[in-house]
């Protein structure tokens, strides 16, 4: 205790994708665990110890029903991870969490070929084949999160106060960067946040952050560069 | 086919409900056939800003629940007879809006009239989120603080997805319409400055609407301000703003600048 105490060490915050399954259930329920049930029936242990997230955008389900579904599921064998398209209200302790900005990837093999389509299951966050950047022409609006765990992002347009970018390389923000951006995610400390206009909420490398409250105030307003260097930040013009 | 309007912010109190009623009431004097709808189910306020409050009888609601035709709940202004209300229900709760009711209502008074103008509730519920679904251009009304500029980006943000255009992959036209700009604080530094605002959200600007009185006395009197006096200075605004919507190319003024800065005043591209 008293070493962590005289030597605190900051926690560190990593993000990191993993391809779960994604259940888009349908309505009526009940038919839809019918179908559920022939899926399973085909591969007995096709959900087990797979992370599997429950996608109910669309479906009008109360608490109750929500919870309802869930349980059949676990009854099924089927783990539900986290809940994609609920509101947050509908999400109590006794729910998994909430999950959004998922992306889709290739559809998962069902068990069998012959299965009717509308059971299949649909993947989502997905490492595929590793695309190292992406460019985005569009400002990232407050509320986006913009999630690109297998590289570079470049923005060409603002972050918004209350945006996200998180990447697995380095942020390229040419705009104002007001949101956050987390370079590194990944776990790489060599990755870096370039900016035209800093006036960021909250940057981070690897897992190291730092708000806006710790950042020089000479600083805001410039057009910098952000790197990691052991367990500092760096900052250089780039003017 | 008409054109669906949405006027929408995020924020609530930023002048939704009177830009949607002057904007209607404006585009309605020109001539063209324009209905206001009131998504804010619940909190309705669109019919007393129109003065129409005593002569309401079916609702929004009331017609996608099929309890009336919809010729039975548009209300027709008596100073503009190519103006129509849609009101909200007061009584009744948002979840009553369905997606497929809303989109059968907007499609049946597209055909007929020119404008649907569509007044958003605050927030990123139902509610705004149904009244943005079917829109064709999409209103932002933002006010120059910073709050209001985040929503207002936030709504942004779902006006490019979560509407039917953005869905499809179309182009989702958007405006920005600056209320309650005040001059005086604004030169005094406790506003945004209207350049500031639009760097930010960085859509085209529809607008520029002052901080006045007229606006608030108008509400009260049950009129949108663009008929109780179309001299003042916010009901030239909307006109011109409207004139905008119609294709018009405007310059746009800010209010409390000088003229004689040609430069500065048409050197800013109108939306």
């Amino acid at each position: 205790m008293t070493a962590v105490l005289t030597k605190p060490r900051p926690i560190r915050l990593k993000g990191r994708s993993y391809l779960a399954l994604t259940l888009t259930p349908e309505l009526p329920l009940e038919d839809w665990l019918i179908r559920l049930d022939e899926l399973a029936a085909l591969s007995a242990g096709f959900f087990l110890r797979r992370p599997v997230v429950l996608d109910i955008e669309g479906l009008e389900l109360d608490r109750a029903e929500l919870r309802d579904l869930v349980g059949k599921l676990s009854g099924r064998g089927v783990r539900i991870m986290g809940i994609e398209g609920a509101r947050a209200s509908m999400l109590g302790s006794d729910l998994p969490p909430a999950m959004s900005g998922g992306r889709s990837a290739a559809d998962v093999e069902p068990p069998a070929a012959e299965v009717a389509p509308e059971s299949v299951v649909r993947s989502e966050p997905a490492p595929g084949k590793p695309t190292p950047s992406i460019i985005v022409t569009q400002p990232v609006r407050s509320g986006q999160s913009l999630f690109f765990p297998e590289g570079d992002v470049t923005v060409v347009g603002s972050v918004a106060s209350g945006a996200e970018v998180v990447a697995g390389g380095s942020i390229h923000v040419y705009g104002t960067l007001r949101g956050r951006a987390l370079a590194g995610t990944m776990g790489n400390a060599s990755a870096r946040i370039f900016c035209s206009r800093l006036e960021a909420e909250l940057l981070a490398i690897d897992g190291f952050y730092k708000t806006a409250e710790d950042m020089e105030p000479e600083l805001r307003g410039k057009a910098v560069q952000i790197w990691l260097e052991g367990e500092t930040f760096k900052v250089g013009s780039i003017a | 086919m008409g054109k669906v309007i949405v006027v929408t912010s995020g924020k609530g109190g930023v002048g939704k409900t009177t830009s949607s009623a002057a904007l209607g009431a404006a585009l309605a004097k020109g001539g063209d056939k324009v209905v206001v709808v009131d998504f804010d189910v619940g909190l309705r306020n669109l019919d007393l800003v129109m003065g129409a409050e005593r002569r309401v009888v079916y609702d929004l609601v009331n017609v996608i629940q099929g309890e009336a035709k919809l010729t039975q709940a548009l209300i027709r202004d008596k100073r503009v007879e190519t103006l129509y209300l849609l009101p909200a229900s007061q009584t009744r709760d948002k979840d009553n809006l369905t997606a497929e009711g809303v989109e059968k209502v907007i499609g049946a008074l597209k055909s007929v009239f020119d404008w649907v103008i569509c007044d958003s509730p605050a927030g990123i519920e139902r509610g705004a989120t149904l009244a943005m679904r079917h829109a064709d251009v999409a209103i932002v009304v933002t006010n120059p603080e910073v709050s209001s500029v985040r929503d207002s980006d936030r709504i942004i943000g779902l006006l490019d997805s979560k509407t039917l255009r953005a869905e499809n992959g179309e182009h989702m036209e958007k405006h920005l319409l600056l209320t309650r700009y005040d001059p005086v604080r604004a030169e005094r530094g406790d506003m945004l400055k209207v350049d500031d605002v639009l760097e930010i959200l960085s859509i085209p600007l529809l607008g520029i609407i002052p901080e006045s009185m007229d606006v608030l006395r108008a509400s009260n009197l049950g009129s949108p301000v663009t008929l109780a006096d179309d001299r003042s200075a916010p009901s030239i605004a909307y006109f011109e703003a409207a004139r905008r919507l119609q294709g018009e190319n405007l310059p746009i003024m800010i209010p409390g600048e000088k003229r004689g800065f040609f430069g500065k005043i048409f050197g800013r591209k109108a939306a």
